[in-house]
């Protein structure tokens, strides 16, 4: 077993191999380097022939027509297309905006954005489990309502919402709906020939592809109009000017073509995986978990550990890359915003430890996580005065606390 | 974030950890922080009739760098008399560590938990 250990497969993906080596074919003078839009000579037939290839490829995991497929630079820039490019193009419709408080900030800041600009926007509350409530959904919904933005799996939780219902809704109301679709790719089934959806952001360095790299689903029929953002040379129907980046895009339809013929097998085996290491800690005291366990992609663990600091325990396990709910790395002290949105308490949010699993995931590591943080949350809690006070029987929430 | 060779030796050894015994007249406990804001650090000293700090101890709930400047200060403390403990400011402590500008309010904090545990004693005498 190598070490450090990769738990954090949420932030990002290594490339497959596969992929890699795809890739390193669209570079050189001897592969495909031409520029796909070069129309005159083999160059860029060959190049613009890969890039088709690659299109199908990720049109056919989410069983869309390749031609709703919109290369961007990442998912980021899907949320930033999507949402301002049907906004500005639906605002004599109305300019209203429904999300949720969860979402990632590519969708929130967006909507920031777009409050400026002068749209109001609505941001939904979670249930504790973290999953959309539909009725409160629906009754945020108004006369002036033109679009509504929820994501498929959330980064921090793994929960998975009823895109299938949410977007149901949005069809009875007449506003168009876009999904953020990073964390779900190659995760959980997508057919967007059943799904309601208008508007569906990708990555490819979820998935084992490569960084800088995604795509915007663009629904044909009923057709979906945006205003574009990055003006040029009209690439990608208008939508998205800019050369095509073979490489990348080859990388990620490998990526997509993978995902689609393994899926089945791999979640399987990540589940697996997860629940054991669930069931290694969970008999543990003061152990939560974030997030609903049922409707929940298989590669992702959230666990308060009661009485430990996030950031500590994370410097505990040093011998591994997990990620803390717990904000103080960074200059404000701040926990999570996703956590806090479930209604955790502040302190079960500093408490908190994500783990996501992924392809190269091995029984061996997650046996050895398991015994590392049995220790080393014992350690930490010998350490804490609030252990020491939970064990007096004294309630926290008692205490006059100093706020600093 | 990369932490200074210090705060890792703090926090993989820490030193001084325990509980004394709140109710003794020669004890003084000084307890900082709020757990909603990610750290809460106690700090205990024993004093001898002298005027001495004799012992210290402390527990902490917090990241690595709230952890070492606990302890740290803990070391610090021992042998020294009241008025000189008092004089031990956050600057120090940041400056011993090398903490990082976000991680100066971990310094702030232990300064804060010995001046209380000061005054908790203090108050105890009169």
């Amino acid at each position: 077993m190598k070490l450090p250990i990769y738990f954090d497969y949420s932030a990002t993906t290594p490339v497959d191999e596969r992929v890699a080596e795809k890739m390193c074919r669209c570079l050189t003078r001897d592969g495909v380097f031409g520029n796909p839009a070069s129309r005159s000579h083999p160059f860029g037939w060959e190049a613009e022939k890969l890039v088709n290839e690659a299109r199908q490829n990720v049109a056919a995991l989410i069983n869309a027509d390749p031609r709703e497929i919109v290369w961007t630079s990442g998912a980021t820039e899907s949320d930033n297309l999507a949402l301002k490019g049907a906004a500005h193009f639906y605002q004599k419709r109305g300019k209203h905006i429904v999300t949720v408080k969860t979402e990632h900030k590519a969708v929130l800041d967006t909507c920031r954005q777009l409050e400026r600009e002068g749209y109001e926007v609505t941001y939904l509350d979670v249930e504790p489990n973290g999953l959309l409530n539909l009725e409160t959904f629906r009754a945020a919904l108004r006369e002036d309502t033109i679009l509504a933005s929820v994501m498929h799996v959330n980064n921090e939780i793994g929960v998975i919402q009823d895109i299938a219902a949410i977007g149901n809704i949005c069809r009875e109301n007449n506003v168009i709906f876009h999904v953020d679709g990073a964390q779900s790719a190659g995760k959980v089934e997508i057919d967007l020939q059943a799904m309601p959806v208008d508007l569906m952001s990708f990555s490819a360095h979820k998935i084992y592809g490569p960084k800088g790299m995604g795509a915007l689903y663009v629904r044909r029929k009923p057709r979906v109009r945006l205003e574009a953002q990055m003006h040029g040379g009209g690439h990608e129907r208008g939508l998205r000017s800019g050369t095509l980046a073979t490489h990348q895009i080859v990388g990620m339809g490998e990526a997509f073509r993978i995902a689609k013929e393994e899926m089945a097998e791999e979640n399987a085996r990540i589940l697996a995986l997860r629940n054991r290491l669930w069931n290694g800690i969970k008999d543990m005291e003061e152990v939560y978990l974030n997030g609903d366990l049922e409707q929940r992609i298989a590669g992702n663990l959230n666990v308060s550990f009661n009485f430990v600091e996030g950031e500590s325990l994370m410097m505990a396990l040093k011998d591994m890359a997990v990620s803390s709910g717990s904000a103080c790395t960074s200059a404000s002290l701040e926990p999570s915003y996703v956590l806090r949105a479930l209604g955790r308490e502040d302190e079960l949010a500093h408490s908190s430890l994500r783990f996501t699993l992924g392809r190269y995931t091995t029984e061996e590591e997650i046996d050895y996580v398991i015994n590392k943080l049995r220790e080393q949350v014992q350690r930490l809690r010998d350490l804490s005065p609030l252990w020491d006070m939970y064990k007096a029987g004294i309630d926290l929430k008692s205490v006059q606390w100093a706020a600093h | 974030m990369a932490y200074s060779e210090k705060v890792i030796d703090h926090y993989e050894n820490p030193r001084n950890v325990g509980q004394m015994d709140d109710a003794a007249k020669n004890v003084g406990t000084g307890m900082v922080g709020a757990p909603a804001c990610g750290d809460v650090m106690r700090l205990q000293i024993e004093v001898g009739e002298d005027g001495v700090i004799k012992d210290a101890k402390f527990k902490t709930y917090g990241c690595g760098s709230a952890i070492a400047s606990s302890s740290l200060l803990t070391e610090w403390v021992k042998g020294k008399t009241l008025e000189e403990a008092q004089q031990i400011k956050n600057t120090d402590i940041a400056e011993e560590l090398a903490l990082p500008p976000v991680k100066v309010h971990c310094s702030v904090l232990a300064e804060d938990a010995i001046k209380a545990a000061i005054d908790d004693f203090a108050s105890k005498q009169n």
